[in-house]
C-alpha cells in the first residue's frame, strides 16, 4: 500500500509539473505582449520596454517558467495585472466560495443520487428504471448553461423563489449567502446527480446477481435487511469512488455554473482572467484546481482500495 | 474441435454481421428509438435545413428587433432582428460538423494510440498511458479554455482542442479491449500462420473492436456537444455572427427579460440534440455490448 502510494504521489508530481508547462505555455502566446497589454496601445516605447525588464519578460524563457513555478510553490503566486493587488488572496477567497456551493451541491445530489440509483436497481428494465434512467441521462449530459438559465427562468423569474443573480460580495458568510447559493448547487447537481444514479444502479445490479444475496433472502431475512447489509455495503463501493473524483470534477463543471449566475467562485474567476487577459490570475487559478483535481483523484482511488479489500493493491 | 470452430467463427465473421438480436434489444428499449429519431432528425435539418431556411442567418433587420415568435419569424428574432429561426436550423450545422469532426479525430488517433499502446505494451504502452492519465488528470474545460486562449478561438481550433482532449479516453477503452482480445486463440493463430502485427492489428483484432468503439464515438459524442456548446457560451468557441447555439444563449442572456425566446429556442435545440445522442449511446452501449463492460 505504502509502495503504491508513494508511485501515485510521484505521479501526482509529474501530472503537477507537465500541468504546469501546458499552463505556462498556453500563456506565453498570446496575441500581443503582456508589457503591452498592461500599459494600453499609446504607452510609449521606453515605458513599455522598462515595464518588461521590470516583469522579467527579457529572461529567457525556462528561466521565466522556473521564477514563476518557484514563486508558486513557496506562495508567491504573483501580482494580477488588472487589480495589480496580489493573485493569492483572490485566488484563495474564491476558492473558499467554490468549496461553499460544491459542498452544498454535494449535499443534494449524492443522498438522492443514490437512493435513485437503488430504486432503479431494484426495478431493472421496469418503468421506474427506464424513467430514472431516462431523465439521469438527460440531465448528464445538459450544460450547465442551459439547466441553470432554464431553472432561472422558471424559478427565480416565474416563482420568484430565489434570486436570479448570485453575484454577492466575494467576502459574504455562508448565512448571508445561502438564498443565492441553492440555485447553482441544483444546477451543478443536476449534472452529477445523473453519474450517482448511474454507477449506484449499475454496482447495484451486479451486487445483485451474487450468490451471497440470494442466499441471504433464501434464509428468510427482511429484504430491507438483505439490501442494507448485504447489498449496499458491496454497491456503493463504485460510488464512494464517484463522489471522491466529482469534488474535483464539480469545480470544473462550476466554470459554466458560475458563470451563469455570476456567482464569485474560481471558475468565474478564471474566466473574467481570460476575458481580461490576466495572465497571473489565470496561471494560478488554474493550478490550483488541477492540483484539487488530481489529489481528489487519487483521494478516490485510495478510498476505494480501502473499502475494498479485495483490490488492495499488492506488493 | 469445438474450440477451432470457436476460434473461425470469431476471426472470420465481424460482430456486425449478426444484427437481427442487435435490433431485437433496440426494440426493447423505447428510449433508443428515440435518442436515434432525434439525433437523424438534426442531421437531416443540417444537411437540408439551410435551403429551407427563410432567412439568411446574418441578415439583420433592426426595426424588427426582438420581435416575439409569430408568423413571419416562427421562434421570434434576436437583438439585431435576425431571424432566430434560421439561425437555429443554420447552427445545427456548426454543431455536428464542430462536435462531430472533434470526436472523429479523437477516436480516430485514440484507436490508434489505444491499438498500438496495448498490443505492443512495455515501456511504449507505459509512457503513452502515464501521457494520456497526465492529459486525463485536468478538467477538460478548463484545458480546453487555457488552450484556446492561447491559440486564439476559432471554429478549426475548437475542433483540434476537442479531438486533442477526448483522445485519452477513447485510446484507455481501446487499450483494455485489446489487451482482452490479444490473448485470445484466433489472434494467437493468425500469429502462428505468420501474419504480420500490421495484419493482426488491422485485421484480426480491430474488427471486435468496433462495437466498442461505435459505444465509446457516440459518448465521446455527447461529451464533444457539451464542451463546443459550453465553450461557444462563455464566448472561447466559435466567434460571432456564426450561429452556434451556446454562443447565441450566450448573447441571449442580457436580452433574458424582455425577450426570453432569444434564449429559449438555442438552449431547447441543445437540450434535445444532448438528450438524442445520450439516449443513442446508450441504447448503443445495450445493444452492441450487452454484456455490460462499463466504458466509464
Amino acid at each position: 500500500m505504502y509502495r503504491y502510494l508513494l508511485r501515485r504521489f510521484a505521479f501526482i508530481l509529474l501530472t503537477l509539473f507537465l500541468a504546469s508547462l501546458i499552463i505556462f505555455t498556453a500563456t506565453q502566446f498570446l496575441p500581443g505582449d503582456v508589457a503591452q497589454i498592461i500599459l494600453g496601445q499609446f504607452a510609449t516605447e521606453t515605458a513599455v520596454e522598462n515595464l518588461r525588464e521590470e516583469l522579467g519578460l527579457n529572461r529567457p524563457l525556462h528561466i521565466q517558467y522556473l521564477n514563476w513555478a518557484g514563486g508558486f510553490i513557496r506562495g508567491d503566486w504573483g501580482t494580477s495585472l488588472v487589480s495589480r493587488t496580489p493573485v493569492r488572496p483572490i485566488v484563495l477567497e474564491r476558492l473558499g466560495n467554490s468549496a461553499m456551493l460544491a459542498v452544498m451541491a454535494l449535499l443534494i445530489y449524492v443522498p438522492l443520487g443514490i437512493v435513485l440509483g437503488v430504486i432503479a436497481a431494484l426495478k431493472r428494465d421496469k418503468l421506474p428504471d427506464q424513467l430514472i434512467s431516462g431523465v439521469s441521462m438527460a440531465f448528464v449530459g445538459l450544460p450547465e448553461f442551459v439547466s441553470g438559465l432554464l431553472l432561472i427562468a422558471f424559478l427565480a423569474i416565474g416563482l420568484t423563489w430565489f434570486p436570479a443573480n448570485s453575484s454577492i460580495n466575494p467576502d459574504t458568510t455562508f448565512r448571508e449567502a445561502f438564498p443565492y447559493l441553492v440555485l447553482p448547487a441544483i444546477t451543478v447537481s443536476l449534472t452529477g446527480l445523473g453519474y450517482i444514479t448511474r454507477m449506484t444502479r449499475s454496482g447495484t445490479i451486479d451486487v445483485l446477481r451474487m450468490d451471497y444475496v440470494r442466499a441471504a433472502d433464501l434464509k428468510g431475512l427482511p429484504a430491507w435487511q438483505v439490501l442494507i447489509r448485504h447489498v449496499l455495503r458491496n454497491s456503493l463501493l463504485p460510488t464512494v469512488t464517484v463522489v471522491a473524483m466529482g469534488i474535483g470534477w464539480l469545480l470544473g463543471g462550476l466554470i459554466v455554473t458560475e458563470t451563469v449566475y455570476g456567482y464569485p467562485g474560481l471558475g468565474r474567476l478564471i474566466v473574467y482572467g481570460i476575458q481580461r487577459q490576466d495572465l497571473p490570475l489565470i496561471q494560478a487559478s488554474s493550478m490550483i484546481i488541477v492540483a484539487i483535481y488530481t489529489f481528489s483523484n487519487l483521494a478516490a482511488d485510495v478510498l476505494y482500495g480501502l473499502l475494498n479489500p479485495r483490490i488492495r493493491v499488492g506488493e | 474441435m469445438e474450440d477451432g470452430k470457436n476460434m473461425i467463427r470469431q476471426a472470420g465473421v465481424s460482430p456486425f454481421s449478426k444484427l437481427q438480436p442487435v435490433f431485437r434489444r433496440l426494440l426493447r428499449y423505447p428510449m433508443t428509438l428515440i435518442g436515434f429519431a432525434i439525433v437523424f432528425f438534426f442531421i437531416f435539418i443540417a444537411v437540408f435545413g439551410p435551403t429551407m431556411a427563410p432567412y439568411q442567418y446574418t441578415e439583420q433587420n433592426l426595426p424588427n428587433k426582438l420581435q416575439p415568435p409569430s408568423e413571419e419569424y416562427v421562434f421570434g428574432t434576436d437583438q439585431f432582428g435576425r431571424d432566430i429561426f434560421s439561425r437555429v436550423i443554420v447552427g445545427s450545422r456548426d454543431v455536428l460538423m464542430v462536435a462531430g469532426s472533434g470526436t472523429a479525430m479523437a477516436v480516430f488517433f485514440g484507436m490508434l494510440l489505444g491499438l498500438i499502446s496495448g498490443y505492443r505494451g512495455g515501456w511504449f504502452d507505459e509512457v503513452i498511458m502515464r501521457l494520456m492519465d497526465v492529459i486525463l488528470s485536468i478538467p477538460p474545460l478548463l484545458l480546453a479554455m487555457v488552450i484556446l486562449f492561447s491559440l486564439g478561438p476559432s471554429r478549426l481550433n475548437v475542433i483540434i482542442v476537442v479531438g486533442f482532449l477526448y483522445i485519452p479516453m477513447v485510446a484507455r477503452v481501446v487499450r483494455s479491449v485489446v489487451l482482452d482480445l490479444k490473448t485470445r486463440q484466433f489472434v494467437e493463430a493468425a500469429r502462428l500462420r505468420g501474419e504480420g502485427s500490421f495484419y493482426i492489428l488491422f485485421r484480426e483484432i480491430l474488427p471486435n473492436i468496433m462495437p466498442h468503439l461505435a459505444v465509446e464515438a457516440s459518448m465521446r459524442f455527447s461529451y464533444s456537444i457539451f464542451l463546443v456548446a459550453s465553450l461557444g457560451f462563455l464566448g472561447l468557441g466559435v466567434q460571432p455572427p456564426s450561429p452556434d447555439w451556446g454562443l447565441m444563449v450566450g448573447e441571449a442572456r442580457t436580452w433574458f427579460y424582455q425577450a426570453r425566446w432569444v434564449l429559449f429556442f438555442p438552449a431547447g435545440a441543445i437540450a434535445l440534440l444532448v438528450v438524442g445522442v445520450g439516449f443513442m449511446s446508450d441504447g448503443l452501449r445495450r445493444m452492441l455490448l450487452p454484456g455490460g463492460v462499463s466504458n466509464e
